[in-house]
């Protein structure tokens, strides 16, 4: 059994392996937290819409994302995505940063999936009488949404989104399936590059888990102090 | 048979039961009440230990139930429950209920537990109902079942904990006859209950409990319903609050 | 006709022999058995490490235990399953003598059944604490022990309100199998990336991997709602039985 050696992590390494990537992990979380909630209400809007075709649609897309693995649907926009698309970034950088860019979009339209069912469960929570008094003032489909059900139904979800926002952030290791360059990433070249890979791996582990459980820690404290409001 | 010394009970720093000491003997029937919250659920349970206590000590048939050491399961083996809510286990059929325990705690064959558990639901007038499960009974149809796999284990001591006030009124006088068979029969009963006709009938004894948890009376049935006049003013007012309709 | 004539061609590449007297057929067929295998072995082990640890979490009075209890949940759901794939790969069968060797499906279950055990055991927790209180006591009333508590009483009805939740970590444990491509698992992720590089028939071998994935999803579906129905207690609304 050999012993750990940890003397590797120099700051020089640590910012030029791992800074860049771990930037990319935490964007990547933010950005296709932020797209997911926004595409994911829209999705679930025209679940709850009433009105056939877009239900259907909606119905479809939610189903299909749930039953594929997340890797599966990389490796499709990976392939699908026509390279003409990378091309309206400016200079190189859209082709020098296929894979990131992918992931992105990959990750907000598979994520929104998941939103929507949590949007939609939020919405469904609120006591009916609650729509039709808005009715009954005389509110069309969209203001109800807009100024009545939304604003109550964002207070019950905010816990769960953050819930689901961990998850998206452990997620986001599987940009590996695609090479992209995140956390993970930087720290298997570290870990190729210095031969060190039991201790690269033990650190990878330690910073996963630092900022999952922090975060978690933290819904758990927003969770106590929204029931005290109520 | 039973014997309470200077029982204390703390949730905290509330005290939910002050220095209560009872005895119950051999046959008696006795009847607890009190106003919500005086404590008279945790007294019965202490009894058979689902509410461990801080003070004091508890006997049941030589058995210190107070002790550490004691083998509470084979103490409760000996006791049968009875409870407000019921507490079949819905996921058995009503014979599975009452065979369970006689099987899997006193070690009896099944087929010789399944007579004895029928004996019991054919005593308390269900016998065909053996095969549905709790959730396809009634109210009271479900609190007879769960006298019968209480008395199934044949205990020497039958506790009952508000056995009718979560039943509707026209299904609280089947449960009561069963109870009012039994205490005629020579069963030890301890009953927590607000029917004061169950407790005119075939009470020995009434204990009337008050809030913080102490026994404010302990006296024969004759003396506490026949000298309303001395008792004391919290029985007095008790007394008048739930007889008055 | 000539459209139809050029989908049917593009599927030929299956019956190709892909070097090694297999075909690509042949392939993808054993790939997705690995899936189903990776997700069912992990599955077990994830019931028995979650029941146990949800149980535990239960237990008033062990404060050893249900710290213990707890850290293993917060310690297998905050790391990704990927990097603890890794970590079974490349740091335990390093470190701990005997494990280097095991097979690299075995160490795969591991990583993927320990993961899932975390949140099975959430489920099971709460499955436990939403029963009543009185269910509890009527065991111990009864004469049972704790375990025996646990063992006819409690657990019993903890399934039955579990079995939805535990439908829905079935099909993640399925898609979830799919990372083990990352070691090198002959699974249907390892088959498509493959098979798109040699073939490059990218879109024919991920749609095929794709309905691969939705039919597995569909079986699990299936069995468990059958599980349900027969499980189903006479007389319980679904409302008392937990569901959702
Ligand atoms: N787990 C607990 N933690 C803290 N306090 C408790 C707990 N259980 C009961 N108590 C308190 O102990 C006191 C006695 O409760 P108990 O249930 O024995 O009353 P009771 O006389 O049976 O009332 P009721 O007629 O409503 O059934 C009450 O004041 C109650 O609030
Ligand atoms: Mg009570």
């Amino acid at each position: 059994m050999s012993t750990l050696d940890f003397s590797f992590y120099t700051w020089a390494n640590i910012s030029n392996y791992l800074i860049s990537g771990l930037y990319f992990s935490v964007s990547l979380t933010i950005a296709a937290t932020i797209g997911g909630i926004a595409l994911g209400t829209i999705i679930a809007l025209m679940r709850l819409s009433n009105i056939k075709p877009l239900e259907y649609v909606a119905t479809w897309y939610v189903n299909v994302f749930r039953s594929v693995p997340l890797v599966m649907v990389l490796l499709w926009f990976f392939l699908l995505v026509p390279s003409g698309f990378y091309d309206l970034f400016p200079g190189e950088t859209g082709q020098k940063y296929r894979a990131e860019i992918c992931a992105l979009i990959t990750f907000i339209v598979f994520e929104a999936a998941f939103f929507s069912e949590i949007v939609r469960a939020g919405i469904q929570s609120l006591p009916r009488g609650q729509m039709n008094a808005g009715q009954a003032l005389g509110m069309t489909y969209g203001q109800n949404m807009r100024y009545i059900i939304l604003p109550q139904a964002i207070r019950n979800m905010l816990p769960v989104f953050l819930t689901q926002t961990i998850v998206l952030f452990q997620d986001t290791s599987l940009v590996y399936a695609i090479g992209a360059y995140d956390i993970l990433k930087g720290f298997e070249i570290m870990g190729n590059t210095f031969g060190r890979r039991i201790e690269t791996y033990l650190l990878a582990a330690v910073v996963y888990f630092a900022i999952s459980f922090t975060l978690s820690m933290l819904v758990k404290s927003l969770n106590q102090k929204i029931r005290i409001v109520r | 048979m039973i014997e309470m010394k200077s029982v204390s009970k703390w949730y905290g720093a509330t005290q939910v039961l002050n220095d209560c000491s009872v005895k119950i003997n051999k046959g008696e029937v006795v009847v607890v009440c009190g106003p919500s919250g005086s404590g008279k659920s945790t007294l019965i349970k202490t009894i058979n230990a689902l509410e461990p206590i801080q003070k004091g000590e508890i006997w049941v048939d030589g058995i210190a139930v107070h002790d550490r050491a004691t083998n509470l399961p084979k103490m409760r083996s000996r006791v049968g429950m009875v409870f407000q809510h019921f507490e079949l286990f819905p996921h058995l059929s009503v014979a599975d209920n009452l065979t369970i325990a006689q099987v899997k705690v006193l070690g009896r064959r099944k087929d010789e537990a399944k007579k004895r558990g029928l004996q019991m639901l054919e005593r308390v007038g269900l016998i065909e109902h053996q095969h549905k499960f709790p959730g396809q009974l009634s109210g009271g149809q479900q609190q007879r079942v769960a006298i019968a796999r209480a008395l199934s284990m044949d205990p020497i001591i039958m506790l009952f904990d508000e056995p009718t006030s979560a039943l509707d009124p026209e299904m609280v006088g089947e449960v009561l006859d069963v109870m009012v068979g039994l205490a005629s029969e020579g069963m030890t009963m301890m009953v927590v209950t607000h029917e004061m006709g169950f407790a005119r009938k075939v009470s020995n004894r009434v204990i009337f409990m008050d809030v913080g948890g102490r026994i404010l009376e302990d006296t024969t049935k004759d003396e506490f319903f026949g000298n309303i006049e001395d008792r004391q003013p919290r029985t007095r007012e008790f007394l008048n609050k739930i007889l008055q309709y | 006709m000539t459209y139809w004539q050029d989908v049917w061609d593009r599927w030929q590449f299956l019956w190709e022999d892909r070097g090694d007297g297999v075909t690509y057929f042949q392939w993808m067929i054993s790939a997705w058995g690995y899936t189903v295998a990776v997700a069912a072995t992990s599955l077990v082990i994830a019931l028995v490490f979650g029941i146990l640890i949800g149980t535990l979490r239960t237990i008033s009075g062990h404060r050893v235990i249900s710290a213990f209890a707890a850290a293993w949940v917060e310690l297998f759901r905050n790391i990704p399953i990927l990097v603890q794939l890794f970590i079974w790969f490349f740091v335990i069968s390093e470190l701990v003598p005997g494990m280097k060797s095991l097979p690299g499906f075995v160490l795969a279950c591991c990583a993927l059944g320990f993961f899932t055990s975390a949140r099975i055991a959430e489920q099971i927790r709460a499955g436990i604490q939403a029963l009543p209180a009185g269910q509890r006591n009527a065991g111990l009333a009864v004469g049972f022990t704790q375990f025996q508590t646990y063992r006819y009483v409690i657990l019993p009805q903890t399934f039955r309100i579990i079995i939805p939740p535990l439908t829905s970590e079935a099909m993640n444990i399925v898609k979830n199998s799919s990372v083990a491509f990352a070691v090198s698992i002959p699974e249907l992720i390892s088959f498509a990336m493959q098979t798109q590089e040699e073939t490059s028939r990218g879109i024919e071998v991920y749609l095929a991997a794709t309905l691969l994935y939705a039919l597995t999803a569909l079986i699990v579906n299936q069995v468990m709602s059958f599980l349900e129905r027969r499980t189903r207690i006479p007389g319980l609304t679904p409302q008392a039985q937990g569901a959702h």
